[in-house]
């Protein structure tokens, strides 16, 4: 049994539109006029106990309606869901007590407040006994590094030291399931390791289950082994990284250094992406050329610096995903 | 306390985990901790609350001038003494933030940030849980003012020789207990007053509307602006029967003797009825609104 089902969910809005200027609005107000967006079709799929999984697409694409159905604020037009075999937006209150939730760009703590006064406040929401809270948290503050901040009220935190303890907080109360959305958003970069690392630990060590939602590839590259790329409300792909990027992007980029000025290659399994003085930039398809006949070509022909592969960027690679599936932005 | 408490025990300042709702952990503890935490908070704004005493006295002032001038003018049928009226009058300046003029506003920062969704991630029953930051909020802004006002009005004005212009005590032992008992009603009402705001807010996403709709209406049926007593006598008994009356008219009339015996019994009784009434129809609206919630973005 799956620690999440989800099966054929939906979700409709309806919003309404108005015309522009003053005379859209006077109309406005007898006549409305509503647009029906359909935010989620068909959504399904499974994730068992221990799984970290990245949820990606463009903006609007549906993953925060995703997990907002998934940890019970909003409820679905159609569809099943079960986590742990309760149904998120019918057994609210019993389903939020088991999840930890973390929006990037939201704070849960409260922001007049020192970091440990919310903390204490959460552990009376979720009535986690004193003795379990107390070892959770100094658990918590160590790895995360929050002994210093403990004592300041939220409003004076930076925004890297205010998502450490905002994830702190969503873990008090040791939930089997974590909803990350967007966690490293605004994040310098050893904030973002932190965060990085941290995630990992707690999926591996803990086994925690983990669903990650970002437009940082870099996130999904360090911790996620699964990903389900959503586009236009519904699920494209669903499956490991590489098996993503082998599908869409083969391509691998050869660099290469020449010792004089670099010469005109015109091979037709091999595309120049870049110039630059005495450097070459170079696209091929390792199935139909491998690198080393091809390096093997190069050097047998002109007198080469230096030369490596690179494979292309994660970016690049989920660009060319949404292109090829026509789910840009909306 | 268990050994691992004590790294943040001694240290801490005040406040939350010295919170007796802390010990056991009993399906009320949520409950009681949100009202300790926005209480805490909330009291922490004293210069607010200096202000707003002084802002009170002035107001209060400047009515019982009012008063003195409608009585001077030969008043010899007003329904309730020129006393009984500057006892009203100062207990609506101690008591002006017990009135539900605007959504929490918290709650209302929450509905335009999107902070909302929190809400709804917390294993707690909503309603109880806006009750509690509600009630906390009017409580911990009532209280300073209150005791700066009693002192003000109870004991330095007759001091300086002003005592017919003062706040005197309830009028008799009874009517000090039924106006314990009414003011308590008050409160609660208030609260529930204040959370039929924040869930009209919450489904039209802006604190705007219910803030404009609800002052007028409070004021004027509440008995804050003029004394119920003073309407015409055909629309008062329909005054005194709806739900603003118990905010002010009451309350304050049981204090100086206008209401007493069954009357207050019967004061307290249609508090209280509508409370429950405003509690269960609040309740089951904002679970329909949340339902609905749109949050944006993120």
């Amino acid at each position: 049994m799956p620690q999440i089902l989800v099966e054929e969910l939906s979700k409709t809005y309806r919003i309404a539109e108005r015309e522009p200027g003053a005379m859209g609005a006077v109309k406005g107000l007898v006549a409305r006029r509503w647009r029906t967006i359909e935010a989620l079709s068909d959504v399904s799929f499974q994730l068992e106990q221990g799984e970290l999984v990245g949820l990606i697409g463009p903006n609007g694409a549906g993953k925060s309606t995703t997990i907002k159905i998934l940890s019970g604020i909003l409820e679905p037009t159609a569809g099943r869901c079960e986590v742990d075999g309760l149904t998120p937006w019918r057994q609210r209150v019993r389903h939020v007590a088991r999840i930890g939730v973390v929006f990037g760009q939201r704070s849960q703590l409260w922001w007049d407040l020192p970091v440990i006064d919310g903390f204490d406040l959460l552990r009376d929401i979720y009535r986690v006994p004193q003795a379990d809270y107390a070892a959770t948290r100094d658990e918590l503050v160590a790895l995360l590094r929050l002994g210093r901040l403990l004592r300041q009220p939220v409003r004076q935190l930076s925004l890297g030291q205010r998502m450490r303890c905002e994830i702190a907080a969503a873990l008090l109360h040791r939930p089997a399931l974590l909803f990350l959305d967007e966690p490293t958003i605004g994040l310098d970069a050893p904030s973002k390791l932190a965060v990085r690392e941290f995630v990992g630990r707690l999926n591996r060590e803990h086994g925690v289950t983990v669903i990650l939602t970002t437009h940082d590839m870099h996130d999904i590259e360090a911790l996620a082994e699964r990903v389900i790329v959503i586009g236009g409300g519904q699920i494209m792909a669903d499956g490991s990284f590489d098996r993503l990027r082998s599908g869409v992007l083969a391509e691998r980029r050869l660099f290469v250094d020449f010792e004089a000025e670099a010469p005109t290659l015109d091979w037709p399994d091999v595309r120049v992406i870049a110039r630059d003085g005495s450097r070459l930039e170079l696209a091929f398809d390792p199935a139909r050329t491998p690198a080393p006949a091809l390096i093997a070509r190069i050097v047998a022909a002109h007198a080469v610096d230096d030369i490596h592969v690179e494979e292309p960027l994660i970016e690049e690679v989920i660009a060319r995903f949404y292109e090829q599936h026509g789910a840009g932005e909306a | 306390m268990s050994g691992g408490a004590s790294a943040s025990g001694p240290a801490l300042p005040r406040g939350l985990s010295a919170s007796p709702a802390n010990r056991g952990s009993s399906a009320l503890t949520p409950y009681l901790a949100v009202f300790a935490g926005r209480l805490e908070v909330t009291l922490q704004y004293r210069a607010a609350a200096f202000a707003g005493f002084i802002t009170q006295c002035w107001f209060g002032v400047i009515r019982i001038l009012i008063f003195a001038a409608f009585y001077a003018g030969g008043a010899a049928h007003a329904p309730m003494s020129l006393a009984n009226a500057v006892t009203y009058t100062w207990l609506g300046q101690a008591f002006l933030a017990f009135l539900p003029w605007n959504a929490d506003p918290d709650v209302a920062e929450m509905v335009r940030s999107g902070a909302i969704a929190y809400e709804r991630l917390r294993p707690v029953d909503t309603y109880a849980w806006w009750f509690m930051r509600a009630l906390a909020w009017s409580v911990a802004r009532v209280l300073p003012r209150a005791a700066l006002m009693t002192l003000f009005a109870a004991v330095l004005l007759p001091l300086v020789g002003l005592g017919k212009w003062g706040l005197p005590p309830p009028v008799s032992l009874a009517a000090a207990g039924w106006f314990a008992a009414s003011a308590l009603a008050m409160v609660l009402l208030s609260a529930a007053f204040t959370l039929v705001i924040n869930i009209v807010m919450a489904a039209t996403l802006t604190d705007r509307g219910p803030n404009t709709l609800m002052a007028p209406l409070v004021n004027l049926l509440s008995g804050a602006v003029v004394p119920l007593a003073f309407f015409p006598d055909v629309a008062r008994p329909w005054l005194r029967a709806q739900p603003f009356a118990g905010l002010v008219d009451i309350p304050f009339s049981i204090y100086f003797g206008g209401i007493s015996g069954w009357g207050a019994a019967g004061g307290v009784a249609l508090q209280l009825g509508w409370t429950v009434a405003l509690v269960l129809f609040g309740r089951a609206w904002l679970e329909r609104v949340m339902r609905r919630l749109v949050v944006q973005g993120g």
